[in-house]
């Protein structure tokens, strides 16, 4: 162990480079001024200045999940920590992992209501995985290497570490990142060669199985992803993906129904509501996916994969539920399978598919674009189709355009889509993209926005012009906070209480005034020119895109139904949503 | 009922007594009651003191209720917390022994204050404090002996009352020095 002396500003740097920080969101403040001093001038921490705090621990978000890597956040005391709160609770709902580094009022004034004290450690405590308030400058550096395992083992989520100004400013022994930090032990594996055989048995015995997997298997890494896939072929099996797990199987798969839940795809759903066997790899039968819980999948055994054995038997019960990693137990399951392959025939599911196949045949995320306007669900078709041989990352705000960008935009791998989908946050998709810029500098990162989310978090704008980042701002205009419209027309009467978004700016103009790219298409027949102009301009762009205004986002599951009560359109019969429906979110 | 809630016949909720190993530092116990208050489960009694001062370890003995699944689900949500290391199901696990103390006041004037020292005898109540017109009585047992105990006393002059809420370990020879040498 090499030991070294230097303030506690310049540990907490040196335990960041330690622990192979790259890049660190941040807006200072005075009770971290220590903290950016000891950044100046330093050459392996890249510090992005944002304009906002929850922006920074977005753009952390954004940076962690397209890259498997731990974001870093670094804001001052009081109003930068409670600004904090919104991201660290995204990220806590999204199990990202993210560091989040705040200053505190020096040791001897906490408690005193001194000037921008606020109770960090105590309004973080729910929001974040674990924090930390550092009170003794000689556990400084093992609580910073601590915290990076924390964040990222298990089920990944954010660790706020508290830092008094005067810690800052105390000389302090630096002790380099052990070899090993001891896990915590409630990480633990219940997986046994019995149980991974009892459930590849399952898997190859169903008559109508069903996988559907969710954001654990992104966050377990590439291999998991690609593990996956080979289970779905090796079975021929039908395989739905929740929002946050799009992309763990390739779109052009053969096998992949599409995103289920609230706005999945017809045969996902009813694939899901007449399964006999369920197979949920690294997802959490969230209330948008299960519908109404008592008529969910209501034939079939069900075997839960999750690395946070909370999840299992939380809101479902299972008959099986394996708790580790997914990428671990996958591996052990296509080894099974493919044992037991040999041995045994695989049972036939001619008749599950030609049913799935008919479930199909019913198109529902079919929709017709006639006229001039533009349909929203057209604009990204056209989006996916330009950019299909870029590598391209999407991310969204939350609304009416983020189902749509679940629905129409492909996804061929992981890590390339970055979507608030616990908190539902607007306002994340845009500094979430600087996040994805940032670390694929190269690349193709295209915020899917809507026109009210945008605002939600629009000076980023002046981040974005700073750092040069080439961030394709796609906004699906319609004046609406659609969903909320969606929700009062189908739900209150179409009484549309303040869902109307008057006095939007130009956006055109908007994007002149920090002096990148604006463009407006409200013609179906420019859509296309748009879309190329839009990605061959270098440098950001912000495109508004003028789509039909009172357009409803379907399929939909309404509240309180089941898999099996969807609705494919304003056209069908709609039952008015039960009572215990209109209470649902 | 809500729609998003279980539909099946809900098993009805029983007592349990759980015993958690923490470690001894600011925040823990907020955190543990923070988990109670923001997911809606119920505390009936919480009772907690340092017992390892070199490994700066606490023990919580709590009370709740619920159905066996609310109560996989409170445990398995207990040991997400970093700062917990132990949590014992000991109404589930085996045989264990249950107490608490109770300090009772009763203020008593007259032919009231034999019976309530001759109630306190019978209890076994140790007496700790006496006055012309009050005493105060210290009372270990299970829950329900001191119910039983202070209802008496209500009955013979104003009360005042100060428990430790249950203190829990289990029966036998089973400990849990194994597991805390690991952490």
């Amino acid at each position: 162990m090499t030991l070294n002396y230097m303030t506690g500003a310049e540990a907490v740097i040196q335990a960041l480079v330690d622990n192979k920080v790259e890049v660190i969101f941040g807006y200072p403040g005075g009770a971290v001024l220590p903290l950016y001093d000891a950044l100046f001038e330093n050459k392996k921490i890249k510090h992005i200045l944002v304009r906002h705090e929850q922006a920074a621990v977005h753009a952390a978000e954004g940076y962690a999940r397209s890259t498997g890597k731990v974001g870093c956040v670094l804001v001052t005391s009081g109003p930068g920590a409670t600004n904090a709160i919104t991201g660290l609770t995204d990220a806590l709902m999204d199990s990202v992992p993210v560091i989040c580094l705040s200053g505190q009022v020096p040791t001897h004034l906490i408690g005193t209501d001194a000037f921008q004290e606020a109770d960090t450690t105590g309004i973080s405590r729910p929001c974040t995985k674990h924090n930390y308030l550092v009170k003794n400058a000689d556990k400084l550096c093992e609580t910073i290497h601590k915290s990076f395992e924390i964040a990222s083992s298990g089920r990944p989520g954010p660790v706020l570490i508290d830092l008094p100004k005067d810690i800052q400013l105390t000389n302090v022994k630096y002790i380099k990142k052990p070899p090993k930090i001891k896990k915590h032990n409630h990480y633990y594996s219940n997986v046994d060669e019995d149980l991974i055989n009892r459930v590849a048995k399952l898997l190859l015995q169903a008559e109508r199985p069903i996988i559907y997997a969710g954001g654990g298997v992104v966050n377990s890494g590439p291999k998991a992803s690609k593990l996956l896939t080979e289970l779905v072929n090796l079975l021929d099996c039908p395989v739905t993906l929740t929002l946050m797990g799009l992309g763990c199987v390739p779109n052009t798969n053969k096998n992949f129904l599409g995103m289920l839940g609230m706005h999945g795809t017809y045969e996902a759903n009813l694939a899901m509501h007449n399964c006999d066997f369920m197979l949920n790899v690294g997802a959490r039968f969230d209330d948008r996916v299960t519908g109404r819980l008592n008529a969910f999948a209501p034939n079939s055994k069900k075997v839960h994969i999750d690395v946070d054995k909370s999840s299992i038997n939380k809101v479902v019960s299972v008959d099986y539920g394996i708790v580790g990693d997914c990428k671990e137990i996958l591996s052990l399951l296509v080894q099974e399978v493919k044992k037991l392959h040999n041995q045994k025939v695989l049972n036939s599911k001619t008749k599950w598919w030609s049913q799935i196949n008919k479930w199909k045949e019913r198109d529902s995320l079919g929709f017709k674009q006639i006229g001039n306007n533009i349909k929203p669900q057209q604009a990204i078709k056209s989006l996916y189709e330009k950019t299909i041989d870029f590598d391209t990352y999407i991310t969204t705000e939350v609304g009416q355009h983020q189902m749509w960008a679940a629905q129409y935009f492909g996804f061929s791998k992981p890590n390339h889509w970055m979507t608030s989908g616990g908190l539902g946050t607007m306002g994340y998709g845009l500094p979430s993209s600087v996040g994805v810029q940032i670390a694929h500098p190269k690349s193709l990162v295209i915020d899917v926005s809507g026109e009210a989310s945008f605002l939600m978090n629009m000076q980023e704008l002046s981040t974005i012009v700073q750092y040069k980042l080439p961030i394709k701002i796609f906004i699906l205009n319609n004046e609406w906070m659609g969903m909320v419209r969606q929700w009062q027309e189908l739900n209150h009467g179409s009484r549309y209480s303040e869902s109307y978004t008057s006095s939007l700016p130009d956006f055109v103009k908007l994007a002149e005034s920090f002096g990148i790219t604006g463009l407006r298409v409200d013609n179906i027949h420019n859509l296309e020119a748009t879309i190329d102009e839009m990605i061959n301009t270098n440098g950001p762009v912000i495109a508004d895109i003028r789509v039909e205004k009172e357009e409803n986002c379907f399929p939909m599951i309404p509240s309180g139904a089941a898999h099996n009560e969807m609705i494919l359109s304003s056209d069908d019969n709609v039952k008015d949503t039960s009572n215990e429906g209109l209470a649902l979110v | 009922m809500s729609v998003y809630q279980k539909n099946e016949l809900e098993e009805e909720e029983t007592s349990r007594t759980l015993s958690l190993i923490v470690d001894n530092q600011p925040g823990t116990l907020a955190r543990v009651i923070g988990l109670f208050s923001g997911r809606g489960y119920n505390i009936e009694s919480l009772n907690v003191t340092e017992i390892d001062k070199i490994r700066n370890l606490s023990r919580i003995s709590l009370v709740t209720r619920g159905t066996s699944m609310t109560i996989e689900q409170i445990k398995s949500q207990l040991l997400r917390i970093v700062p917990v290391h132990i949590v014992r199901d000991l109404t589930l696990e085996g045989p264990f022994i249950k107490s608490e103390l109770a300090l009772v006041k009763l203020v008593v004037k007259g032919a009231n204050r034999v019976e309530a020292l001759r109630i306190a005898e019978t209890f076994r109540a140790r007496t700790l404090d006496v006055t012309l017109s009050s005493f105060v009585f210290e009372l270990t047992g299970k829950p329900s002996k001191l119910d039983a105990f202070i209802d008496l006393m209500r009955s013979l002059g104003d009360t005042e009352v100060s428990r430790t809420g249950v203190s829990a370990i289990s029966r036998g020879d089973k400990t849990e020095t194994k597991l805390l040498d690991q952490i």
